[in-house]
């Protein structure tokens, strides 16, 4: 019932999911949540593309989160752009510093694959943190202001919260309905083949190297918009947000909810920031608990909560 | 094959090539052609070398020595993609198909992957022409009421028809099957035999087995390998004469 229901929702997946993010912010207990939310939801679904798509686990994507949350952030500091062009960069830095990852990684294999995006964005986490004269070090970049967001003619007062989160929320639910058709192309269905059977794709023409770079190069885009969105709403690019410690996150976020169906990262960085910020209020040691989460999904919703409830049949 | 393009009959011949895998050697220099639109087998006792050499052929190895010219072009060494995209293609011994997809999709997706591939933004469902030959193929190999079913849970026999649809989906001009017929049991075999017969001469079709008896009634021309040497290559009925194919055969009782 609920599966056959949510494949019939799953047509329209791109409309729920605007649906969804146009009452999040009344459904939580804190408005602040709500804009992490759909931040860290856009970089699962991101990552998503790679791990749940084409079965690539990256442990590298805080490098194009990160890469798109400086590059949007030093494009408003220093180059003066407007807040849609700062963005764009953002999306084309992730996809740039994807495709230089992405070639070099998909040389390799499973775990390997996993170490080489790891140690690549190593590499840029250190490039960030010595160019300090650029990035601001160890500080982070500082100093992004943005208090007002020209929207087709709209003036809108991007400092109050609430216009705040429907700004980005337009921005993500444009990226979602974006990737869903991505999903439903021709170079879905080719993804799709590489993913169940790389053998068979192989020996149907099908180049499956470029595929993954390619995969991965989009992830970036989507992994580079996320993190230009959140330079944007902290004012601030902390040097954490290349730190290993993001990648790992959203591992986690995408496992969580769900890897390889739609909407699953998004609910999986949902539940993860509550457990986060519910934790908190009584513990600074939130970790402890989210991971005992975390472990059990893995134990007995291997599918991620999402992925279970999609398959749920009642007996 | 379009009359007065390429008068040579044999589409593919292997010019001395063998493998070495370390100091093993698994195939020592063999030299074959093989014609259009005929079914040649590819028979042997276990260990003969049919496998490494079928890989050779399908392009997921590449030999150590000699030369794969396919229509009169060398294709030594190249990538397995680009034999596909050539123009051969291949089942898998073990069988190989997208079980998590519908049966029909398993073979449209072959079929849309051939032409279309780096569309991002149309849906995949928006080129009829792949959905009506992908209900083609499936129709000629029996599964065209299965069309709906999730192809990971198709009976095995069922999964080896629909390895060949998608064979045949990405329009080969050689195909190679590697025992279709294992783990199948004897009417399954019996019906993709039919299966098998029934392709050419529309198509050229190379096929390795393991079973001598199978192949001798449906086959054109019979390869026979031994120890990673040619041993006898001749229509059936010379294959079945020749003293030295018997005797290697003799005491194999299974045949």
């Amino acid at each position: 019932m609920i599966a056959v229901f949510l494949t019939r929702a799953a047509r329209h997946r791109a409309l729920l999911a605007a649906l969804f993010l146009l009452v999040l912010p009344f459904l939580l207990p804190f408005r602040a949540t709500a804009v992490n939310v759909l931040i860290d939801g856009l970089f699962a679904v991101g990552f998503n593309l790679v791990y749940g798509y084409v079965g690539l686990l990256s442990f590298g994507h805080a490098a194009l989160f990160g890469g798109g949350a400086y590059a949007t952030g030093l494009a408003l500091l220093r180059l003066g752009l407007p807040w849609y062009g700062a963005l764009a960069l953002g999306l084309v830095a992730g996809a740039g510093i994807a495709g230089v990852i992405g070639l070099l990684a998909t040389r390799t294999r499973g775990i390997y694959f996993a170490m080489v995006t790891l140690a690549l964005a190593e590499c840029v986490y250190y490039l960030a943190y010595q160019a300090s004269g650029v990035t601001g070090g160890e500080n982070g970049l500082r100093g992004i202001v943005l208090t007002k967001i020209d929207l087709f003619g709209l003036d809108l007062d991007f400092v109050d919260p609430l216009t705040r989160y429907f700004v980005i929320a337009t921005i993500v639910a444009l990226a979602l309905a974006a990737l869903s058709r991505i999903l439903a192309s021709p170079f879905g269905a080719v993804m799709e083949m590489v993913r169940e059977n790389e053998a068979r794709a192989r020996a149907s023409g099908v180049d499956v190297r470029a595929v993954r770079v390619l995969a991965f190069v989009l992830s970036g885009a989507f992994s580079g918009l996320a993190g230009g969105l959140q330079a944007l709403h902290l004012a601030i690019v902390p040097i954490e947000t290349l730190d290993y410690g993001n990648s790992g996150m959203v591992v986690m976020m995408c496992l969580l909810g769900g890897a390889g169906t739609f909407f699953g990262p998004f609910i999986g960085a949902l539940v993860f920031l509550l457990l986060q910020n519910l934790v908190a209020l009584v513990s600074s040691h939130w970790q402890l608990p989210v991971g005992v989460v975390f472990m059990a999904c893995v134990l007995f919703l291997p599918r991620g909560i999402w992925g279970q409830l999609a398959r749920w049949r009642p007996a | 094959m379009a009359p007065g393009v390429n008068e040579d009959p044999a589409i593919l011949r292997t010019e001395a090539v063998s493998k070495s895998f370390g100091r093993f050697k698994a195939l020592a220099g063999i030299s074959c052609e093989f014609h259009r639109g005929r079914l040649t087998a590819i028979i042997g006792p276990n260990g003969a070398g049919k496998s490494t050499y079928f890989n050779l052929l399908s392009g997921a190895l590449a030999p150590s020595g000699g030369r794969i010219l396919f229509e009169g072009r060398d294709i030594t060494g190249l990538a397995q993609a680009r034999f596909a995209a050539l123009g051969i293609a291949k089942s898998f011994q073990i069988t190989s198909i997208f079980p998590e997809l519908t049966v029909h999709e398993n073979v449209r997706a072959v079929l849309q992957a051939r032409e279309i591939r780096l569309n991002f933004w149309r849906s995949r469902n928006a080129y009829p022409q792949f959905v009506a030959a992908a209900a083609a193929l499936l129709e000629r190999v029996g599964l065209g009421g299965r069309a709906r079913v999730i192809a990971g849970r198709l009976a095995h026999g069922e999964q080896r028809a629909l390895e060949i649809a998608m064979a045949l989906a990405s329009r080969p001009r050689l195909l190679l099957l590697d025992e279709p017929t294992a783990g199948m049991s004897p009417e399954e075999t019996q019906a993709m035999m039919i299966l098998i017969a029934g392709l050419v001469p529309a198509h050229t079709v190379i096929l390795v087995e393991h079973k001598m008896k199978l192949v001798m009634g449906i086959a054109e021309r019979v390869l026979v390998l031994h120890h990673g040497e040619v041993l006898a290559i001749g229509t059936p009925d010379e294959i079945r004469a020749n003293d030295e194919v018997r005797r290697v055969y003799l005491g194999q009782r299974e045949h």
